[in-house]
């Protein structure tokens, strides 16, 4: 690997941040079994998803820029999140589409930003890993990554090589879950009947674990399973691919 | 008609509450969505031609003066008239006009919902016309008074059990013991009610679902037939159409068609597709003795000069709204207007006034399916992303958005600040969560908690484990 290429920097996103570290410390770890060096550029926060997706151009601005300075200068940034890797490739350099002076450097992130799990296995062409995780899951498919990166098969295949896993599909994988960023909150309703009608998939699959790439996605599967007392455990794929499958799902205390 | 899209919330809320509703929308969308794909998984090239459709219709939209020019040079070439309407307005003065020029008592109509979208019915109604619906969606929601809530299935969300209630109220005076009745009897009976509206019609007003700028013809597709009998059996044939339904040429009329056929109803071509070009020539058997096409506007043109142009595109097939899981949760009528789903998310805006539809761009989870299926690529997502940026830029955007995202914009644009904060809170929020793993409440944060759980943070940040291995590694 050449000079800088090797050097990856991890976006972590805010969500990954705040509520589940486990996802960044596992997608480090996969990077640097694939041989890369991985760095968390400090001056990450939040990536201004929320404020572009509100129409707040301005504040999605400010934050654009910070995250660009922040992550100049790598030769990968690689993202365990399809939508905000997302906003870095695709909605960067449309909020900077009349902005000569940043769109030069927002078109230069978006071609350096990776999905992980594609990024495992396009660029770091993974193709063994050590982890053991004896469930039957089913992976959800998180529509931003999905139909805005085309992830689809990259984890299903690193999930085959996790030991003992037996990996069922979803029905209806197409199908959001109603999470939609603010939406579950300004729409809970209808937010809640999305989530029910992907629960009855999930349920439908008999597997005891839910993955997917998304925290987002992920927090409300989880907080509607446990709302419900059901016992579905949630995981982000990071953590069962990086051998964390024993630590407590999203939403499990110690109790 | 009059849009209640400022309801939008209430009307949600009862939809979600309405298990025959329910039903009805769950199977029509497994129905749409398994059709349309067994379609597609047949039709190899089908991507190559929405590629090929997209270009039709932007190259049309980039000399739509042109070819509406040509259009109607071709139209009175035919022996047809061509009459231009500005606003909703003045399509109902045309069309009444038109109906009383023709001494007409009796109207028959085949869908359009550009019909709807000027309310020609009630205007036709008040000013005298008996005006029936001959599609039997529409002609059940006729019977039913209520709008579409679907373009393409008007009546999708009625159960079977439902529109026999209906035929029995109104074909028996409520007099039949079978409550429950099967699908051919219904249909018989719609059509031999309408049988007898369609030999004594005096006027026959159609939609058009492509003008053909070469010939001047109108392209019309139906599974019933009955756009056939409207227009050929009355003395005078009006269709109404968009601006934005014109295609250059048959050939293009013949791509956008097979595009149109397979989106909307999974079918390799409708049953019924038949091309009108002028009245009832010397020596025809059949069709009507004048022939008039409304061209209408209504906020169109103005479309066509910002990015908004790009939803000018749209055919109409309803595969947006087939495949967006929000109309699906909640049908067509809580979204208050003519168009609904995706794509009347961005027109009822457009068309009606932001102010009005607030709701619409923003009850929508960005999943992108309905682009992913749109039969012509618009960015619907995207559209309505814009909308949501001139709801911001004009101080629409609700007051408790706004100031989470001023309050979450002022730490997230500062890292030192940010890193103290969130260490501190998911610090504090662990500790409390540790033991359920999860909140049941949570301050400020009911819209969430109502039906989930907050699954509690792990109580470190990510920042701060990293650090921690950094410094562990040396």
């Amino acid at each position: 690997m050449g000079d800088g290429v090797d050097r990856v920097a991890l976006f972590a996103t805010c969500l990954v941040d705040l509520y589940r570290p486990s996802v960044g410390l596992a997608s480090a770890e996969l990077l640097e079994q694939a041989g890369y060096r991985v760095e968390v550029p400090e001056g990450q926060t939040c990536c201004g998803q929320p404020a572009w997706n509100s129409g707040d151009t301005r504040r999605a601005k400010t934050l654009a820029r910070q995250t660009m300075a922040a992550l100049e200068g790598y030769g990968y940034v690689v993202v365990p999140s399809g939508s905000c890797a997302g906003t870095l490739i695709h909605d960067y350099p449309q909020l900077f589409a009349e902005d000569p002076e940043d769109l030069g450097a927002a078109e230069d992130l978006a071609s350096r930003t990776w999905e992980l799990t594609r990024f495992l296995v396009e660029v770091a062409g993974i193709t063994g890993l050590d982890a053991n995780f004896r469930h039957k899951v089913c992976y959800h498919d998180a529509c931003s990554g999905l139909r805005g990166l085309g992830i689809k098969h990259q984890p299903r295949q690193l999930l085959g090589s996790v030991d003992g896993l037996e990996l069922q599909e979803l029905p209806n994988t197409e199908i959001c879950c109603g999470f939609g960023g603010t939406f579950c909150v300004k729409y809970p309703e209808i937010s809640t009947r999305l989530m029910d009608d992907k629960l009855d998939a999930i349920r439908s699959t008999g597997a005891d674990t839910v993955l997917a790439g998304e925290l987002g996605c992920l927090l409300h599967i989880a907080g509607r399973l446990k709302r419900n007392d059901e016992p579905i455990r949630a995981y982000h794929i990071a953590e069962i691919l990086a051998d964390m499958g024993d630590q407590p799902a999203i939403g499990e205390g110690d109790d | 008609m009059q849009s209640t899209a400022r309801e939008f919330p209430l009307r949600a809320r009862r939809a979600l509450d309405d298990v025959q509703l329910r039903e009805a929308l769950a199977k029509a969308q497994d129905g749409f969505v398994g059709k349309r794909q067994t379609s597609i998984d047949a039709f190899p090239e089908f991507e190559a031609l929405r590629d090929r459709g997209k270009a039709i219709k932007d190259h049309t939209l980039a000399y739509l003066d042109v070819y509406l020019e040509q259009f109607e040079k071709a139209v009175i070439a035919a022996g047809g008239q061509v009459h231009w309407a500005e606003s909703a307005e003045d399509a109902q003065r045309i069309v009444t006009g038109i109906c009383q020029q023709a001494g007409a008592r009796r109207v028959t109509k085949a869908k359009t919902m550009a019909g709807e979208e000027v309310s020609l019915n009630e205007v036709l109604e008040t000013a005298g016309f008996d005006t029936v619906e001959t599609d039997l969606g529409e002609y059940i929601i006729q019977l039913a008074k209520e709008p579409p809530s679907h373009i393409i299935a008007p009546a999708v969300h009625k159960t079977r059990q439902q529109i026999s209630d209906l035929f029995n109220t109104h074909h028996h005076g409520g007099r039949l013991k079978t409550a429950l009745r099967e699908v051919p009897e219904l249909v018989d009976e719609a059509r031999q009610r309408l049988r007898e509206k369609f030999l004594t019609a005096d006027v026959g007003i159609t939609g058009a679902n492509f003008l053909v700028a070469e010939t001047g013809s109108i392209a019309l597709v139906t599974n019933e037939g009955n756009a056939d009998l409207t227009h050929t059996l009355p003395r005078v044939h009006v269709a109404i159409a968009g601006i934005e339904k014109l295609v250059p040429t048959l050939d293009d009329a013949a791509c956008m068609l097979r595009l149109l056929a397979r989106s909307a109803t999974g079918q390799d071509t409708s049953t019924y597709t038949t091309f009108v070009t002028g009245p009832k020539r010397t020596g025809d058997p059949d069709g009507p003795e004048s022939f008039h096409v409304v061209l209408l506007d209504n906020g169109r043109s103005r479309m066509l000069g910002n990015r908004y142009r790009e939803m000018l595109r749209c055919i109409r097939c309803g595969a947006c709204m087939n495949h967006c899981p929000v109309y699906g949760a909640i049908g067509g009528h809580a979204y208050g207007w003519v168009y609904p789903g995706p794509m009347g998310s961005v027109l009822t805006p457009l068309f009606t006034g932001l102010d009005d539809s607030r709701d619409l761009p923003n009850a929508c989870t960005l999943n992108g399916r309905c682009q992913s299926v749109c039969p012509v690529q618009i960015p619907l997502p995207d559209l309505l992303r814009d909308l949501r940026r001139q709801q911001f830029e004009r101080g629409l955007t609700a007051r408790r958005t706004r100031w989470v995202l001023a309050v979450w914009g002022a730490i997230a644009r500062r890292p030192r600040l940010y890193h103290l904060f969130t260490r501190l809170g998911m610090g504090l929020l662990g500790r409390l969560g540790k033991r359920t793993g999860a909140f049941r409440r949570l301050p400020f944060a009911s819209a969430w908690t109502a039906s989930r759980d907050m699954p509690a943070p792990q109580g470190s940040t990510f920042q701060q484990l990293w650090k921690q291995r950094q410094r562990d590694a040396r």
